[in-house]
């Protein structure tokens, strides 16, 4: 792996009073695929969140690409624009499939958008959808549109917020199939969250788990899953964790 | 029936006293709506998406302001622009003088922004909160995020405009106030209607009531139309 994407320095994020989020160091590497994982409400979409730049740290430093990010909030627009997230439960604006795909590419202006939506539309299966309205669509078919408008942005990192719950073998399978692709092909670093640690041993480079918003463990898939440092790692990869 | 077969009679006949009316009435209440939708759409819009201390104080004086007896706007505004009021004393051609049309679109414009503010905040209260985080993940500033969660919200939004018009186009004692019904200058349709009633011609002060609702008709249906598909949806 190249050198870092992100570096998390004694990140926190609070709520009012309530600390959701605490990681005193993480690193996420050029290319690499981090799967971030833990039960419900321990801060994985917080730290999607802040990855995105959607919101600031309460404290800490978040380092993107050698610039440092910190609780000002203030962070360039270009440099949101070469991050973008795939949502849990993606909301499609009220237009047609292709205007979907094609509202971040009109936001910057990028040339060939035809082409890029087309293409995107064509990834994942939804070309002749084209022309049909977002709010017409399945949940899998718009999950699929939200990872095609994801993937038509061309973006240096991809940000995926549990993109397969709730869906259906068949579209858990073709969204798996496209993030190995992007992956592959575009070297596009990610940053998988997801309760699903079969998944995350699917797709992921290395894992990371988060609890009650600590970062206990991060290490190497087989690692993680075979021999974890951290006997929390361990318990939650066996499934033995109650919460 | 009489007032009806009057009203057509005065369209059909293309009386100028009439069109005179009809014109103004479109012309002060035309400059309000633009100017109410100018200020209301971006307050309702900011109070719909942010939030902040006073929010809740702002959103209760839009409220107060959307209920707000036009008449006694009327009388707020003569009372500023006449003569020993504050604006009235001060020259200058931004400052509009009573009796004018500009007096009326000032009276009309304060009558209306509430309205379009507050049913265009419902509106974009009413768009799903989390697209905001969505569009902005896209890559979207601000103003462009405001500008989508508007798009979303624009059947509401241009029922706000549509109540705003309603509020204006249907208004009376306030015009009638700074306007003073001057023939020629400031008669618009209501305070036309009203002088009609009180010297006994009911057929003509019907008649213009059904040419005022017909016209109003006419400007609501139009802009649904500028809509397209959005009300079917």
């Amino acid at each position: 792996m190249s050198q870092p994407v992100y570096r998390l320095k004694s990140v926190t994020k609070r709520y009012d009073l309530r600390e959701v989020l605490r990681i005193d160091h993480l690193e996420v590497s050029a290319g690499e695929i981090l799967a971030l994982v833990g039960p419900s409400g321990s801060g994985k979409s917080t730290c999607l969140r802040l990855l995105n730049f959607l919101e600031a740290p309460t404290s800490g430093i978040i380092c993107f690409e050698g610039c440092d990010y910190g609780s000002n909030g203030s962070v360039p627009l270009d440099v949101r624009r070469r991050v973008t997230t795939v949502f849990q439960r993606p909301l499609l604006l009220n237009r047609s499939v292709q205007g979907n795909v094609a509202y971040g590419l009109r936001l910057r202006r990028a040339p060939d958008q035809q082409e890029r939506v087309d293409e995107a539309l064509s990834r994942v299966g939804l070309l002749a959808l084209a022309r049909q309205k977002g709010a017409t669509l399945s949940g899998g078919e718009a999950q699929r549109v939200a990872l095609a408008r994801a993937m038509a942005l061309d973006t240096d990192v991809l940000l995926l917020d549990e993109p397969t719950a709730n869906l259906d073998p068949y579209n858990v399978g073709v969204i798996e199939e496209i993030i190995r692709e992007l992956n592959r092909e575009r070297a596009t670093t990610m940053v998988l969250v997801t309760h699903n640690i079969f998944q995350a041993r699917r797709l992921a480079d290395r894992v990371g788990l988060l609890l009650d918003g600590e970062l206990v463990e991060v290490a190497d898939v087989e690692r993680f899953f075979e021999d974890p440092a951290d006997p929390r790692t361990l318990a939650f990869a066996r499934g033995e964790m109650v919460y | 029936m009489g007032g009806l077969r009057q009203a057509l009679t005065l369209i059909l006949r293309h009386d100028p006293a009439l069109w005179e009316i009809v014109r103004l009435t479109f012309e002060v209440s035309g400059v309000a709506l633009f100017f109410s939708s100018l200020i209301g759409i971006p307050l309702g819009a900011f109070l719909g998406m942010r939030r902040f201390r006073a929010r809740r104080l702002v959103i209760s004086a839009l409220y107060t302001g959307m209920g707000f007896p036009p008449v006694v706007i009327g009388l707020l505004v003569y009372m500023l622009l006449s003569r020993s009021g504050p604006l009235g004393q001060i020259e200058g051609d931004l400052i509009p003088r009573l009796f004018t049309p500009a007096a009326m679109m000032v009276a009309q414009t304060i009558i209306s922004f509430p309205l379009v503010a507050g049913f265009t905040m419902a509106a974009v209260m009413g768009v799903e909160p989390h697209l905001r985080q969505q569009i902005r993940a896209l890559g979207a500033t601000p103003m462009q995020t405001a500008w989508a969660v508007l798009m979303e919200a624009r059947v509401g939004v241009v029922v706000s405009v549509i109540a705003g018009f309603g509020s204006i186009i249907s208004e009376v004692g306030a015009v009638m106030l700074v306007g003073g019904n001057i023939v020629g200058r400031t008669r618009v349709l209501t305070t036309a209607i009203v002088l009609e009633t009180r010297k006994g011609n009911f057929e003509l002060a019907s008649a213009l009531g059904i040419i005022l609702l017909g016209l109003s008709f006419i400007v609501n249906v139009t802009m649904m139309l500028m809509q397209g598909k959005s009300f079917d949806q």
